[in-house]
C-alpha cells in the first residue's frame, strides 16, 4: 500500500526532483560526519544550525550590503552605459558595421586577465568591484540591445518618419517598444555577468565585502561558515537571476501576442 | 555606380575606422605615457610592453606557467566534457528522467560558481587540483544541459521511421540520433569550454602557486607593470587562439 502510494507520487517529476535533492544532501551529511576531516567540510545539519552565527559574525551583514550594493550599483551602471552604447553603435547601419567587430573581439577576451588592473586604477574598495562588474556586465546589454534595432522592419522607421515624427518620437514610439524583449534578455545575461564580476573581484581582494570573509573562514578551517556564508550569497544570486527573469517573461509578452 | 561596388566601398570605409581607431588608441596610449606624464606604474610605454612581450616569446620563460594552465585547462575540460555527455545522455533516454533533471541542473546553472572557489581551495589545496574541480563544475552543466536538450528532443517520427526500418540500437544512435544531437551537444562543447578557460584563468588569479593567471597576479603585485601588461596581451592572445580552433571545430563537427 505503501509502496504503491510511494511509487505514485514519485511518478511526478518534481517529487522525484526533490528526492534527488534529500539524496544528495543525505550523502553529503554522511561524508561530512564520518569519511572527511572537519576541518575541510561540515555536514549541511550543521551549516543549517550555524546561519544565525554567520549572520551575528561581526561584520558580515555589512560586508552582505555591501556586496549587494556593489551589485546593484554595476548592474545599474551596465544598463545605462550598455544602452548608450548600443543606441550610438545599433541605430546608424555604418556605425554598426565599423564597430561591432572590435566590440565582439573585445567582450570574447578574458576580463578576469585585467582584473589586477582594475584593482590597480579602480583601489581595493568597492569601485574597483563595480568598475569589474560593469566590464562584464555591460557588454551582453550593448549586444542584444544593437541585435534589438537591427531587427526593427525598416518599413516601421519609413512610415514613422512619413508621418513627421522626430528622431525621439521615433525612439520612443518605434524603437524602444521593439527593443524591450531583447533588452530583457540582455538584462538577464549582464545580471549573470555582474553576478560573475562583482564575486570574482570580491574574492581577488577585498577589505570590506563579502571576499573578506570567505577569506576569513578559509583561512581559519571553518568550513560550517564558509558554507554559510556561500548559502546565503547564493540565495543571493538566485533571487537577483530569478528577478530579472521574471521581468523579462513580463515585458517580452506583448511582442509574442 | 552599381550596389555591389557601393557595398565594397561601404566595407572598405568600416575596415578604415576599425584601424584608424586602434591605431588612435596606440597613439593616446603612447602619447599619454610619453608626453602627457601618466606614471608607469599606472600604465607603461607601450614601446616597453612590446618589447618585454618580445623576450616573453623568445626566452620562453611563459613555457612553465602556459604548461600549467593548460593541463588544468584540459585535464578540466576532459572530465567536463566526458562526465557531462555521459550524464546528459543516460538522462536524455528518458522523458521522466529530463523533466527530473533538467531544472535541477538548470537551477545550479544559475548559481555563479565561482563562489565555491573559497570552499575548493580549502578542499583541494591552492595547487592544481582546485583549479581543475572549479572548471570541471563550471563547464559540466552547459555541456550536460546541452546534451540532454540535443538527445532529449529528437523528432518521434525519425525515430519511429528508423525503427520502423529495422534499426538496431547502435544504427539508431549513429545514423539518428547523433547527427540531430550533434550541433547543439558541440555548443555546449564550445561555452563548456569557454567556460572552463574564464575560471581556470579567474581561479589562478584568486589563489594559486603557478600558471598564467598566477603569474600576472605576481607582476602586479610587484609593480611590474611593463612586463604584467605584456603577459596579459600574451593571455589575451592565448585565449583567442584557443577560441577560435574550438569555435573552428565546432564549425567543422556541424558540417558534417
Amino acid at each position: 500500500m505503501i509502496a504503491a502510494a510511494a511509487s505514485h507520487a514519485l511518478r511526478r517529476p518534481w517529487v522525484a526532483r526533490v528526492g534527488v535533492v534529500v539524496l544528495l544532501l543525505c550523502f553529503w551529511e554522511i561524508a561530512a560526519r564520518w569519511w572527511v576531516d572537519p576541518m575541510f567540510l561540515s555536514p549541511p545539519s550543521r551549516v543549517i544550525a550555524s546561519l544565525p552565527a554567520v549572520f551575528e559574525t561581526r561584520g558580515v551583514p555589512a560586508a552582505l550590503r555591501v556586496t549587494f550594493w556593489e551589485l546593484a550599483v554595476a548592474f545599474a551602471l551596465s544598463v545605462a552605459i550598455g544602452l548608450a552604447i548600443g543606441l550610438a553603435v545599433g541605430l546608424q547601419p555604418f556605425v554598426r558595421k565599423s564597430f561591432m567587430p572590435i566590440i565582439l573581439l573585445l567582450y570574447g577576451t578574458p576580463q578576469v586577465t585585467i582584473l589586477p588592473l582594475f584593482i590597480l586604477y579602480f583601489g581595493i574598495g568597492p569601485a574597483s568591484k563595480i568598475a569589474f562588474g560593469v566590464s562584464h556586465g555591460f557588454f551582453p546589454i550593448v549586444m542584444t540591445v544593437v541585435a534589438g534595432v537591427q531587427n526593427i522592419k525598416p518599413i516601421l522607421l519609413t512610415s514613422a518618419r512619413a508621418m513627421g515624427a522626430n528622431r525621439w518620437q521615433i525612439l520612443r514610439h518605434v524603437v524602444f517598444p521593439h527593443m524591450i524583449p531583447s533588452f530583457f534578455a540582455g538584462m538577464r545575461l549582464a545580471m549573470t555577468g555582474v553576478l560573475l564580476g562583482v564575486l570574482l573581484a570580491e574574492l581577488y581582494v577585498s577589505t570590506a565585502g563579502i571576499g573578506h570573509f570567505t577569506t576569513l573562514f578559509t583561512q581559519n578551517f571553518d568550513p560550517t561558515r564558509l558554507l554559510g556564508l556561500i548559502a546565503v550569497l547564493a540565495a543571493m544570486a538566485i533571487l537577483l537571476n530569478e528577478t530579472v527573469r521574471r521581468a523579462e517573461l513580463h515585458f517580452s509578452r506583448w511582442h509574442s501576442e | 555606380m552599381t550596389p555591389t561596388g557601393d557595398r565594397r566601398e561601404a566595407r572598405f570605409a568600416s575596415r578604415a575606422v576599425q584601424v584608424t581607431f586602434l591605431i588612435a588608441l596606440l597613439v593616446l596610449w603612447y602619447l599619454a605615457t610619453t608626453r602627457w606624464r601618466v606614471s608607469p606604474l599606472l600604465l607603461p610605454n607601450p614601446v616597453v610592453v612590446l618589447r618585454d612581450f618580445w623576450s616573453i616569446l623568445t626566452t620562453g620563460e611563459f613555457i612553465g606557467d602556459l604548461r600549467v594552465t593548460l593541463t588544468e585547462l584540459v585535464s578540466a575540460f576532459g572530465i567536463a566534457a566526458s562526465s557531462g555527455l555521459l550524464v546528459g545522455y543516460l538522462i536524455s533516454r528518458s522523458q521522466y528522467r529530463i523533466q527530473v533533471f533538467e531544472p535541477l541542473f538548470a537551477g545550479i546553472y544559475s548559481v555563479p560558481i565561482i563562489l565555491f572557489l573559497p570552499l575548493y581551495v580549502l578542499l583541494f589545496g591552492l595547487g592544481p587540483a582546485s583549479k581543475i574541480a572549479l572548471g570541471v563544475t563550471i563547464s559540466f552543466f552547459p555541456i550536460a544541459l546541452n546534451t540532454i536538450a540535443g538527445f532529449g528532443y529528437v523528432e518521434r517520427t525519425l525515430v519511429t521511421a528508423a525503427r520502423s526500418m529495422g534499426a538496431s540500437d547502435l544504427q539508431l544512435f549513429r545514423y539518428v540520433l547523433l547527427p540531430a544531437a550533434l550541433p547543439i551537444i558541440l555548443t555546449g562543447m564550445r561555452m563548456g569550454f569557454t567556460v572552463a578557460l574564464l575560471s581556470i584563468i579567474g581561479s589562478e588569479t584568486i589563489a594559486s602557486l603557478a600558471g598564467l593567471g598566477h603569474r600576472i597576479v605576481y607582476l602586479a603585485e610587484g609593480m611590474e607593470m611593463a612586463p604584467m601588461f605584456a603577459y596579459i596581451v600574451f593571455v589575451v592572445a592565448i585565449a583567442a587562439i584557443l577560441n577560435t580552433l574550438v569555435s573552428a571545430l565546432e564549425a567543422r563537427g556541424r558540417r558534417r
